[in-house]
């Protein structure tokens, strides 16, 4: 288990940043305040603004190694209640690494650790004793690949309010299914086959059945690992409709590696670089006036 | 780089290719044909191995018999079992030996043979079963006193053997076990249609026996069933419950890593520790230590369940690893505790490649014969077991008894037994195999 309760202000790990490095700041404040901005050979980042009105995801100070990998470094990012948080940035800068932290997905990851401060709604979901059941209960997840439980497509839905105990009696489990099923759109399309396998829908389909599933337990957030990459573009423009809808109760942090995606879906933006958050800002001025020379080449196309 | 150049380059390439492309199908033609003469000569060997165990064994399935009229006596039988008839008291009275009826019998089928020692070489003709099958026959008829019968009694090995051909009546009368006579009578029989050949329903109803035409593999089969029961219910349970918890529960950090590879390669190494061993522990252990019965199935199935264990965990461990980790990941997201996770999708997930193991460990356990002689599981048992501490042989010993035996009649009796186990092993792992498939085609 990693030791959930490492809060390191600045986060002073020796593997951190290389050797030369001064301009680590420690001071050790209230998290609110805490370090927001580290100096590294990109210069003072993050540029742009790592706050939000009303947050309700703060992400202090956050480190991730995967052993001696060190994937994330010292992020420090807010997320709002109800608004979509596109994470961009070449493969392996710890976009997924990231939002794997928020649900304490990379618990059941092999010698990873987690150090620094996250709360979800004043929460420290790193906190001794806090079971991550219940933290999952509240924020979903949907991956990059489809995955269908191999059972019928009620099945998959049901489970999670099966396992939670949110359905009292089968007529409420039936309607938890059919409205889960009807925000992700796709209780037109499986209406009739509600008994075959989740894994002999199309490929789009699965996606969205994984939606429904995420949403059948009623999170407060959901966090979607390139959710299109799999998908072809017709598929992907119905999961964006979908993403825009669900906006409207969910937070939604959304990694992808389609700028236009990014552009069409989200509100602010979030660059990773390195394990580094390089720049966060309002979706339109990330794309037209990108502050940071990294945040520019790569929308530009010149890394990635 | 001028294009005449380019030119000049790309021939010399595609002349190259086309050069390496002779080597390279030559290689792949030696390499085909090389595998197919593995494979024929495997199936060639299996093919000659299976043809002289049918050849040697067919002929243990059918049982020369000789037809004998019996009178039904006005007295009750002997029972040998009850001999002095204190079951049926009423039956005391004069109670007659079948074995009295079969030479009344006899003595009216060749009325000529008046010398005690031709009466005495007569009566061998039969198996010392005939005056019992005569018993029964007649017990079973339930006809009324005076009525005749004509009851198939079961002939002795040696005139079982003489009318399968396996005894060659032209050589010197003293090298073989039938004498002139013998023959000549066997011939008359067979003549007047005495003698005739029947399904050997002995060999799947009676316990071992000194006596070829009597020996049966009901007791060996008992055994083994009783032993493979226990081994199921201890090797399946607590084998699976191991690999789920080396899998997903036991703590993988920096300081557990080493002492899960420890218990990996200790497994691994059960897994091929010579099955004798384990007849050693079961011995020291079962036996010696816990003072639980000898020859007794309950400690063949517990040794044979040691036996098997690492097999079951070793598969079950392949099987859990081969579910995708993104229902893992999908089960875990969605708030499943580790054991939901595990139960409601690893296991079901994992169960034709676990049931498959299983199956596999448990016709390993039924074949395995050494460490049952450790535990003394090689007696020569006549009864048929009826529980779990009954003393028992099993089905691969039996084969190694009646191997051993100098009695030429057992051969083709042992070879019957070895068809039988492998027919056992065949449906098992023909089992293994449809379930595999059924399951992965319903997932």
């Amino acid at each position: 288990m990693n030791d959930p309760n490492v809060i390191e202000p600045g986060g002073v790990e020796a593997s951190a940043d290389g050797p030369g490095d001064p301009g680590r700041r420690s001071d050790t404040v209230s998290p609110r305040s805490a370090v927001a901005e580290q100096i590294t050979e990109f210069g003072r980042i993050p540029v742009g603004n790592v706050r939000c009105e009303d947050p309700f995801i703060i992400a202090e100070n956050v480190n991730a190694y995967y052993g001696d990998i060190h994937a994330i470094r010292n992020v420090t990012l807010e997320i709002a209640k109800s608004e979509v948080i596109a994470l961009i940035g070449p493969s392996g800068c710890g976009k997924t690494t990231f939002i794997r932290c928020l649900n304490r997905m990379n618990d059941s990851v092999e010698h990873a650790r987690v150090t620094g401060r996250i709360t979800l709604d004043g929460q420290d979901i790193y906190e001794r004793g806090l079971d991550p059941v219940v933290l999952r209960a509240r924020i979903g997840m949907v991956f990059q690949k489809p995955n269908p439980f191999p059972k019928s497509v009620y099945d998959n839905v049901a489970y999670g309010p099966r396992i939670h105990g949110l359905a009292a009696d089968r007529a409420e489990l039936d309607d938890i299914v059919h409205g889960s099923l009807e925000r992700a759109g796709l209780l037109k399309e499986v209406k009739d086959r509600l008994d075959e396998p989740g894994t002999e829908l199309s490929g789009g389909q699965q996606q969205r059945l994984c939606i429904a599933r995420t949403i059948a337990v009623n999170p407060e957030v959901i966090l979607m690992d390139e959710p299109c990459s799999a998908l072809d573009p017709i598929a992907t423009a119905r999961i964006e409709d979908l993403i825009d809808e669900l906006a409207e109760d969910y937070a939604i942090v959304i990694v992808t590696h389609s700028m236009q995606q990014a552009a069409r879906v989200s509100r602010r933006v979030a660059y990773f670089h390195l394990g580094m958050l390089v720049e966060v800002d309002e979706t339109d001025r990330i794309f037209t006036n990108p502050q940071h020379k990294l945040t520019e080449d790569y929308i530009t196309g010149r890394i990635g | 780089m001028s294009s005449v150049d380019r030119q000049q380059r790309s021939r010399t390439a595609r002349r190259r290719v086309r050069a390496s492309l002779a080597r390279r199908r030559r290689r792949e033609r030696l390499f085909r044909a090389a595998g197919l003469l593995a494979t024929a000569a495997g199936l060639a060997f299996l093919g000659m191995f299976f043809a002289s165990l049918i050849a040697k064994g067919a002929s243990a399935f059918v049982q020369t018999h000789v037809l004998l009229d019996v009178e039904t006596p006005v007295a009750a039988l002997i029972d040998p079992v009850d001999p002095v008839g204190q079951a049926d008291p009423i039956d005391l009275i004069d109670p007659v030996d079948p074995d009295a009826l079969v030479n009344d019998s006899l003595r009216e089928l060749f009325p000529l043979v008046t010398s005690r020692n031709d009466r005495r070489q007569l009566a061998r003709l039969l198996s010392i079963d005939a005056g019992e099958s005569v018993r029964r026959a007649l017990v079973a008829a339930g006809a009324e006193a005076g009525t005749r019968l004509s009851i198939w009694v079961p002939a002795a090995a040696t005139v079982d053997m003489l009318s399968k051909g396996q005894l060659d009546p032209d050589v010197e009368e003293r090298l073989r076990p039938l004498s002139d006579v013998q023959i000549a009578w066997v011939a008359q029989l067979k003549g007047e249609g005495r003698l005739k050949k029947r399904f050997n329903s002995a060999l799947f109803t009676n316990g071992d026996s000194r006596e070829p035409e009597l020996a049966g593999i009901r007791g060996a089969l008992m055994g083994s069933f009783y032993m493979l029961l226990v081994t199921m219910a201890l090797a399946f349970p607590i084998g699976v419950a191991a690999a789920v918890y080396l899998e997903e529960f036991a703590p993988r950090n920096r300081w557990s890593a080493p002492f899960g590879r420890l218990i990996e390669v200790n497994i691994n190494n059960l897994a091929a520790v010579p099955s004798i061993v384990f007849g050693l522990l079961g011995l020291a252990v079962f036996i010696d230590w816990l003072a639980l019965p000898r020859s007794a199935p309950l400690v063949g199935g517990l040794v044979l369940s040691l036996l098997t264990l690492p097999v079951i965990i070793i598969a079950s461990r392949a099987a859990i690893q081969s579910v995708s980790p993104s229902i893992r990941e999908a089960a875990l997201a969605l708030g499943a505790s580790r054991m939901q996770m595990v139960f409601h999708h690893i296991l079901p997930q994992a169960l034709p490649g676990v049931l498959t193991g299983t199956i596999i460990g448990m016709s390993r356990a039924l074949g395995e014969t050494a460490p049952l002689l450790m535990i003394g599981m090689v007696a020569f048992i006549v009864d048929i077991p009826g529980g779990f501490t009954d003393p028992a042989t099993a089905l691969p010993v039996q084969i190694y008894l009646w191997a051993d035996t100098p009695e030429p009649a057992f051969a083709e009796r042992t070879s019957a037994a070895i068809l039988v186990l492998l027919g056992f092993l065949l449906v098992m792992n023909l089992a293994a195999v449809v379930i595999r498939q059924r399951m992965e085609n319903k997932v």
